[in-house]
């Protein structure tokens, strides 16, 4: 008897339960924090605007046709023969062919513009990270700063991030929603993906190509921070003394899960061209 | 003990541990448990049947009337019972993702992880492979050959065995729950996740030979059905006076035909990969997954059409049957299918846009895919005129189909989303994608067969299913649907990865509790669908429409008996327009008695279909456990089979006039006896099948 109570309790909280669910688009690209994630939301409301139009005659039509011609209406016309018009013809393949013409040009410009190749124009240089997919964490190096990351990312807000990606293990893709759309990451391979932060916070990231057991810890924070407090972020890795050396990538390459995210306060020269080579040796 | 001596001869790569009941006795956690249980309804499932059939003394009818019949109708059914039985075990497998998924909110839930991949993999895999292609190929093997007015297919004997190499695959992944595991690599495969180096065992094996076996399958019945359709029609059917359901089948063989053969090249070099040392799509060694992805998805593409094409032909015999009045847009409908079809083939990169090629090749590719949703839309709306002016009645078959047109319009929508590049990139390889493909194949490929089902149902069996039970049933899969996908669009734009075993935020909690809700309520819907058919059964005698007409049927299928004769039709008919039964009852009589009746000649019963299937399935098996001997052995004698198989000469039986006239009499008197009804009460047990005629 209590359990059924507590589960029709439960049932009763559903309402509230789904109000409460919005939140979960608080962590989509609804709430963009980055040029990027802005441009691709705008881009959602005008397809979505177009798209109401398109769907909304058939939402409408389909269920008032068919009740009004239903069998027991004796009031409504019948013309059983009757099945095909030139007019109506032009209504269903014009109409739609202008539409889809429309959109082609919005989506020829908007693939352009927001190629994630595509550097983003901005008066600072961007910073480089070169992000590793392994089993089951991203390693990010900053090879300018010669530090790395394992499982969190720190940004500077405002300055365009130009992340190149590789994968030591099997293929992973790269998503942060709130910041940009996502990238395969590819062993013996590069891609790249830009991105910026607009207003300091911490979003979320992970990989979403299926990669084994451990995949879905496979997440990590993205934390933007004013460019002062991301320096100040800089030095203290620096001064961590927990280099990235033999035994700490040999770890890092072992397929676990990470409980805690990492850094290194130095990395080896070139260590992601290291990786791009080593991944297309033989095992 | 099995790693010396002869052992690793005989039993290959087997040890004990391959037993899921091994692996529940040592580590009895639930994940183990659900395992060894699914694997104990296998096997108690099997002993059942096989002691039922063997105490009902069946085992020679079933031989004889079913597994070795060449009769396309025999056929069709068969594929269509597999169809059910793989539907009911996917359909499982996906409410435990789901209450996993439920269950997993900072908390590991009750399924491992590795369990949990192979558990989405098999879903995959059997709902696309052998559940959605054998119950088109299944209804299409029933009806087509009705509607063209022909006896049989081209190749009866090639049909069998398309149908044993699908059962022997979808046999050997209900093996993989006995012994050994599945893939977890996804209903795609990708490597190099399934190669060697990261999947070492048995599951992807298991993958690559039951698709591999589909597939070929699949290409064989796409030539066989292309074939008959151009070949077989009756005098007077020329293309354009096909049923749209035979238009909707050709286009289907033809993508069949073409894009089956890129599936089994990928997984073919994949096998090269992992049993011979090839580097096709591994990391090292020049390997490139890239292209595996460029020929899976040149297959995968087109596949989406093989499932939707069929149920757009159900759905133009649907509506236009239940509203009483002429298909709209005949032609329109035609070059739309046709146009679908050609398409299909030039939108594949929208599978990977996120794969790093450059923004013109993504922008192009994407146009080309937003370019199909002209011809679908121009689709919906002659369905909507067919029901303008007409006089519609809800039926079961008439329910699926609207709500196929609002919900497919949904998914075409976030389908368009989808076309564009960059709004890919955000919802790629997420929840999001999930619901839409959910959201196109559950009215586009299910709502259809399940209408199609219903409709057909009367002619194949010569009863009507159960009013009441279908309507609880189609309300079950609507309300289902909507319950367990709309959230998942949701989640996915909230950046939730498919294929995840664990949640981290709570705030997904209510999302995943409602789409957990859904898949329960998707579960009994598939209940009440086979109450359905118990009830029905046992109501059969009150609901028979021997005369064979219960709807005001249209097409040619309709103007015999129902069940109809082994032959078909005792006289090929000759047509004249695209609703000839539909004409003939209006202009003159469709059941006067022909001049005289002639011999049949019909294929005879071959054991070689069978033979193919079992022996393909244990060629397959050997190659997964590396049991050599058993894949010679296998191999040898499929060849064997087909040698002996040519030198069979009497193939043929031949059915005598005489006795197809007595057959065709009874018909007729059942027919002449028979009350014609009107279409307001063809729902009830009035209904036998004869059709008041009226306009």
């Amino acid at each position: 008897m209590k359990v059924s109570r507590g589960w029709l309790l439960r049932f009763a909280m559903l309402p509230l339960f789904l109000l409460s669910g919005c939140g979960a688009l608080k962590l989509s690209v609804m709430n963009h924090a980055g040029p990027i994630a802005a441009s691709q939301w705008h881009l959602y409301v005008i397809v979505g605007i177009v798209l109401v139009f398109v769907a909304g005659p058939v939402l409408l039509l389909t269920p008032l046709v068919a009740w009004h011609y239903r069998l027991s209406n004796k009031n409504s016309a019948f013309r059983p023969n009757w099945s095909f018009s030139w007019t109506l013809e032009g209504f269903i393949w014009i109409p739609p062919i202008g539409i889809v013409i429309g959109l082609s040009f919005l989506l020829w410009h908007y693939t352009h513009t927001l190629d994630p190749y595509r550097p983003i124009a901005s008066n600072q240089p961007a910073l480089e990270v070169q992000a590793v997919g392994l089993d089951w964490k991203w390693l990010f190096i900053y090879p300018d700063q010669r530090i790395a990351a394992v499982n969190q990312l720190f940004i500077p807000v405002g300055r365009p991030v130009h992340i190149s990606l590789t994968s030591g293990t099997v293929m992973q893709a790269l998503l942060i929603p709130q910041l940009a759309g996502q990238i395969y990451a590819m062993a013996g391979m590069t891609t790249q993906l830009n991105l910026a932060a607009s207003r300091p916070g911490v979003y979320r990231g992970g990989n979403t190509q299926f990669n084994g057991a451990g995949f879905q810890n496979e997440k990590f924070n993205v934390t933007a921070l004013p460019p002062a407090d991301y320096g100040r972020w800089v030095a203290r890795v620096r001064a961590s003394a927990h280099p990235l050396d033999a035994t700490a990538y040999a770890e890092l390459f072992r397929q676990a899960s990470l409980p805690q995210p990492i850094v290194f306060s130095s990395v080896p020269q070139l260590l992601f061209q290291n990786i791009l080579v080593q991944s297309q040796k033989p095992r | 003990m099995m790693t010396q001596g002869i052992w690793p001869a005989v039993l290959g790569r087997f040890d004990w541990h391959a037993l899921p009941f091994v692996r529940a006795w040592e580590n009895p956690t639930a994940s183990e448990i659900i395992g060894a249980g699914a694997a104990l309804i296998v096997i108690i499932g099997a002993v059942v049947v096989v002691a039922l059939i063997t105490r009902l003394g069946k085992w020679r009818y079933l031989w004889s009337e079913w597994f070795a019949s060449l009769d396309h109708k025999k056929i069709g059914i068969m594929y269509i019972v597999l169809a059910f039985v793989m539907l009911s075990r996917a359909l499982i497998e996906a409410v435990l993702i789901r209450m996993q998924q439920a269950s997993a909110i900072d908390n590991p839930g009750f399924i491992a992880p590795d369990h949990f991949a192979q558990l989405f993999s098999t879903h995959g895999s059997i709902m696309i492979f052998f559940m959605a292609m054998p119950f088109l190929v299944g209804l299409i093997n029933y009806v087509m050959p009705l509607q063209i007015g022909s006896r049989d297919v081209a190749f009866p004997l090639l049909n069998s065995i398309s149908l044993w190499l699908t059962g022997g695959a979808a046999g050997l992944m209900m093996i993989s729950l006995v012994i050994g595991e599945f893939s977890t690599g996804g209903w795609s495969g990708y490597p190099p996740y399934t190669e060697l180096a990261f999947s070492p065992g048995v599951g992807p094996d298991y993958w690559i030979w039951a698709v591999t076996l589909g597939s070929i399958g699949s290409t064989l019945t796409g030539i066989n059905f292309a074939v008959t359709i151009y070949k077989m029609r009756c005098p007077g059917m020329d293309l354009m006076q096909m049923p749209l359901f035979v238009w909707t089948a050709l286009c289907t063989s033809i993508l069949m035909i073409f894009a089956m053969p890129p599936l089994t090249v990928a997984t073919a070099l994949l096998a090269l990969d992992r049993y011979l040392g090839f580097h096709f799509f591994t990391n090292d060694l020049g390997g490139n997954m890239m292209n595996y992805a460029n020929l899976f998805w040149l297959f995968g593409h087109p596949e989406v059409y093989i499932l939707i094409l069929p149920a757009f032909g159900v759905y133009s015999e649907v509506v236009s049957t239940f509203s009483s009045k002429e298909l709209y847009g005949y032609t329109s409908l035609v070059l739309a299918t046709a146009a679908i079809a050609l398409l299909s083939f030039t939108v594949w990169i929208h599978h990977f846009f996120t794969m790093g090629q450059n923004a013109d090749i993504n922008a192009v590719f994407g146009i080309a895919t937003m370019t199909i949703g002209v011809p679908t839309g121009v689709k919906i709306y002659d369905w909507i005129w067919t029901m303008f002016r007409g006089r519609v009645r809800f039926t079961v078959p008439m329910l699926y189909s609207l709500a196929f047109m609002m919900t497919f319009v949904l998914g075409g929508m976030t389908g368009i989303l989808l076309a564009f590049p960059p709004l890919d990139y955000l919802v790629h390889n997420t929840l999001f994608l999930v619901a839409h493909f959910h959201n196109m194949l559950i009215p586009g490929l299910l709502y259809g067969m399940l209408a199609g089902y219903h409709y057909w149902f009367p002619k194949a069996f010569g009863f009507r299913l159960n009013e009441r039970w279908g309507r609880i049933s189609f309300g079950c899969w609507v309300v289902g649907f909507y319950l367990a996908f709309m959230p998942l669009y949701v989640l996915g734009a909230a950046g939730v990865a498919r294929r995840t075993q664990g949640m981290f935020d709570p705030i997904f909690r209510p999302w995943l509790y409602v789409a957990g809700v859904g898949a329960l309520i998707l579960l009994a819907a598939l209940g009440a669908l086979f109450v359905q058919l118990w009830v029905s059964i046992r109501e059969r005698d009150a609901n028979r429409v021997f005369a064979g007409d219960p709807w005001d049927g249209r097409g040619l299928e309709w103007s015999i008996s129902a069940p109809p004769p082994e032959y078909n039709y005792a006289v090929i008919p000759q047509v004249h327009g695209r609703n000839p039964f539909f004409d003939a009852k209006r202009k003159d009589d469709p059941y006067a008695t022909p001049a005289s009746y002639s011999d049949i000649e019909l294929p005879k019963n071959s054991m070689t279909g069978p033979v193919i299937g079992a022996v393909g399935a244990a060629t397959a098996f050997g190659l997964v456990w590396h049991m050599w001997w058993l894949a010679i052995i296998g191999v040898l004698a499929i060849i064997a089979t087909v040698i002996a198989r040519s030198f069979a000469r009497d193939v043929d039986q031949t059915i005598p006039a005489d006795k197809i006239e007595r057959t065709e009499r009874g018909w007729l008197r059942a027919v002449a006896e028979a009350t014609p009804i009107p279409r307001e009460v063809e729902m009830t047990t009035a209904n036998q099948g004869l059709a008041e005629i009226s306009g």
